[in-house]
């Protein structure tokens, strides 16, 4: 068992920015990662409103350079899926993954979230096979093809944008007669002749037999039901947090983001919480950031206190 | 590229994966998949683990459009376990990789 100040589960930009900052103060850090750092932003082509970037900047890109600058500063990354953690006490929490097991005084959950599906037939049985919760993982494979993007929110919009790029024809099925996205997407979508709308609607199944054939949406206000012919779904519908690890040590919501304070605390005494798995007002890169860097600070205070 | 992985076009697939004895893995992906970029680590490190008792192979859906599209892989990363030529299983997205050597260990009993 190997002993550290702090250790931060995920290596998204809030786990990456907390691990800076922590090693900046000379906290020993292990940031445990499962996969790959970077989360959900490995899948953004172009991050366009990150300040610094006039051009934008790909999501692969600037998580390299976070790499980067957390190596010069001393951070320990290990790529290692935790399967729990304990608190056993003040100053006293334990992580372990499938290789081994960390000891530190504090704990940052910073473990993002991931896609929700949307729990209608079809969805689960078609996986793989044209249905779809990464455009820019899958929307080249749906080159020349008709295809449904269900959401109405940044990601739906964008996601839409980007399959105009290979696809002959892009439906964006959404529950309301407006969209949450921001103005400047909404202005590009509704320029974009391959790209048409279905409002006040939702998917009721998804059909077809070894591949996606057709979307069946209904209409939430007439109640009336057609099918679109499509090869391909893209389903935007909002997201899930990666916080099972968490569960029975902090308070979380009823959908299962982490409740914290403004200094990024938990409930459960020398857990913080930074980034997409935390509940707040807006999920986005810079905000993960912001997270990440006042977490790594509140968790020095506490550790501080602690001697 | 790691050792022990063969890397399949349409014009050899069928002789190692469906012609073949055997339980074999094979990684669908491609160069431009983020996520396919994650799941190439697990995959060497299973052809590690599993060298000699598991075939693991990718293919490069840009190069072997028609093998994908027979397999019905709309999706990458999408990881297909083959018996004896014959599909027994399909994990797509990032998986952990005790759950496909889960998968792996059920079909070598």
């Amino acid at each position: 068992m190997s002993d550290y100040d702090v250790i931060i589960i995920g290596g998204g930009p809030a786990g990456l920015t907390a691990g800076i900052y922590a090693s900046r103060a000379r906290l020993r850090t292990l940031l445990l990662e499962r996969a790959m750092p970077g989360g959900q932003i490995l899948t953004s082509p172009l991050l366009e409103n990150y300040p610094g970037f006039p051009e934008g900047v790909s999501g692969i890109q600037i998580i390299e350079e976070i790499v980067k600058q957390g190596e010069r500063f001393g951070l320990t990354v290990k790529i290692e899926s935790v399967v729990s953690v304990e608190d056993k006490g003040k100053g006293a929490k334990t992580a372990k993954t499938d290789r081994d097991t960390y000891k530190a005084a504090a704990v940052i959950f910073a473990m993002g979230a991931s896609y929700a599906k949307l729990a209608v037939p079809g969805e689960d049985k078609l996986g793989g096979r044209g249905v779809s919760y990464c455009a820019t993982c899958d929307g080249p494979l749906f080159k020349n093809k008709e295809v449904v993007v269900v959401g109405g929110g940044d990601t739906a919009i964008e996601e839409a944008l980007f399959l105009t790029n290979f696809c002959a024809k892009v439906s964006v099925v959404h529950r309301r007669n407006e969209l949450r996205a921001a103005k400047i997407l909404q202005e590009r979508a509704f320029a974009n002749k391959k790209i048409n709308f279905v409002w006040d609607s939702v998917v009721a199944e998804i059909s077809g037999d070894q591949r996606v054939e057709g979307i069946k949406v209904r209409n939430v206000k007439t109640g009336d039901e057609k099918t679109i012919a499509a090869h391909g779904i893209f389903i935007a519908v909002g997201f899930r947090p990666h916080t099972e690890l968490a569960k029975g040590l902090v308070e979380t919501d009823e959908k299962g983001y982490i409740i914290t304070k403004d200094d990024m605390s938990a409930s459960g005494e020398g857990f913080f919480a930074a980034g997409d798995c935390r509940k707040k007002l807006l999920y986005q890169f810079v905000t993960a950031c912001g997270d990440g860097a006042t977490a790594a600070f509140a968790a020095q205070k506490y550790i501080e206190q602690l001697r | 590229m790691a050792e022990g992985i063969l890397q399949l076009k349409d014009d050899n697939f069928d002789k190692e994966i469906t012609q073949a004895k055997g339980v074999a893995l094979v990684d669908f992906w491609a160069s431009w998949c983020m996520p396919c970029k994650m799941v190439a680590p697990t995959v060497e490190a299973l052809a590690k683990d599993y060298a000699g008792k598991v075939k693991v192979a990718k293919v490069e859906v840009d190069e072997a459009g028609e093998t994908a599209s027979r397999f019905n892989v709309m999706n990458i990363p999408t990881l297909i376990i083959f018996k004896d030529g014959k599909e027994a299983g399909r994990v797509i997205g990032v998986t952990p990789k005790e759950e496909l050597a889960k998968k792996l260990d059920a079909l070598l009993k």
